[in-house]
């Protein structure tokens, strides 16, 4: 099963779940038997355990009605089709908003009537926008993908 | 559809062909490996998060990125414990988002049933209830678990994983597994002993 060679507590432990679980060898259950003869607060502690196994064991996971198999395949095709529409929604958005936002900065520029200050707001605006819209972008595709942590389930 | 009606269980080649197809986009060979192991990840996230729509959700989100990320597929290892990390990951997340989760959980139905031959076997009304009682019990203890905790004892004792099984799935060593199932069956042992 494992090293014999760990704490006698942890050992005691990892013999108990063995034996609960059938993966003692004949020599560990011999040993878990030898370690409960001597030692009442254990077997105390093994009686809860088998107790917990015993109710576990009974148990099995709630099944969801049949249905739930025979459209499981279109829910995920469903999200792949999704997957693929907002991929193409978000690229033509980011087209003709950049075309529009474009367009828009030469009209701005052409306008005499507007006020100097103005016109630097709006460009202020345009620019804090596509500024972080690139760093969002860029820590989605590059940051994430080059981050050595991101597999680790914190 | 058609995949799930005729899904049998498939040898190691068979699979390696369909993730061999699957590698080059091909959707009908990736629905054939949503088929056979749709059942496992969606029983997977159900032990894991208590409610169906979350598993039924995840499972399903983990099957499609695994398609997006299908050129990552490698046919020389076998297909679940490779989704079985996405499912994981995806698990976790939802784990950590408790406000979701606890308005989620507050609406579902039990996800624990008892086994068909105990129900046959209790016709005593008296004792059926009391059975229903245990087993919200053990359901409000096992939700109160630790996400590492309650993902091992699931893998052991309603998926009935080996320890060396588990130990592979989940990259750890064995000793680690075993120490995982003392503690959650401790807490297990408290929680239903304070109830009692």
């Amino acid at each position: 099963m494992t090293s014999p060679h760990v704490h006698p507590d942890e050992r005691a432990r990892q013999l108990m779940m063995g034996a609960l679980d059938n993966e003692l060898s004949r020599q560990e259950q011999a040993e878990l038997s030898q370690l409960l003869a001597g030692d009442a607060v254990l077997e105390t502690e093994w009686t809860q355990l088998q107790r917990v196994k015993e109710v576990t064991q009974g148990m099995a996971l709630q099944q969801p009605p049949h249905e739930v198999w025979d459209g499981y395949w279109t829910g995920v095709y469903r999200r792949l089709e999704r997957g693929i529409g907002w991929i193409l929604l978000s690229l033509g958005a980011v087209i003709v908003i950049s075309w529009g936002a474009w367009e828009g900065v030469q009209e701005l520029l052409r306008d005499v009537e507007t006020p100097t200050m103005v016109k630097i707001g709006i460009l202020a605006v345009i620019v804090g926008v596509v500024v972080l819209f690139i760093s969002v972008v860029r820590e989605k595709l590059i940051v994430r993908q080059n981050d050595p942590y991101k597999d680790v389930i914190r | 559809m058609d995949l799930v009606e005729n899904a049998v269980a498939i040898d190691v080649t068979t699979e390696r062909h369909l993730m061999e197809r699957a590698r080059t986009g091909d959707r009908e060979a990736f629905g054939e490996l949503v088929a056979q192991h749709m059942r496992r990840a969606y029983y997977a996230a159900l032990g894991f998060l208590g409610s169906h729509d979350d598993a039924l959700d995840l499972s399903q989100e983990a099957f499609a990125r695994a398609f997006r990320a299908h050129r990552k597929l490698d046919p020389e290892r076998p297909f679940y414990p490779w989704l079985y990390q996405i499912l994981r990951r995806l698990c976790f997340n939802a784990h950590r988002d408790r406000r979701t989760r606890q308005a989620r959980l507050a609406e579902a139905a039990h996800w624990l049933a008892q086994e068909a031959a105990d129900r046959a076997a209790t016709t005593d009304p008296q004792r059926q209830a009391e059975r229903a009682e245990l087993r919200e019990q053990i359901e409000a203890a096992i939700e109160q678990l630790p996400a590492h905790e309650r993902e091992t004892l699931v893998l052991r004792e309603f998926e009935g994983l080996r320890y060396r099984e588990i130990a592979d799935l989940l990259g750890i060593p064995i000793g680690t597994v075993m120490s995982r199932l003392y503690s959650a069956r401790k807490a297990l042992a408290r929680q239903l002993g304070e109830e009692r």
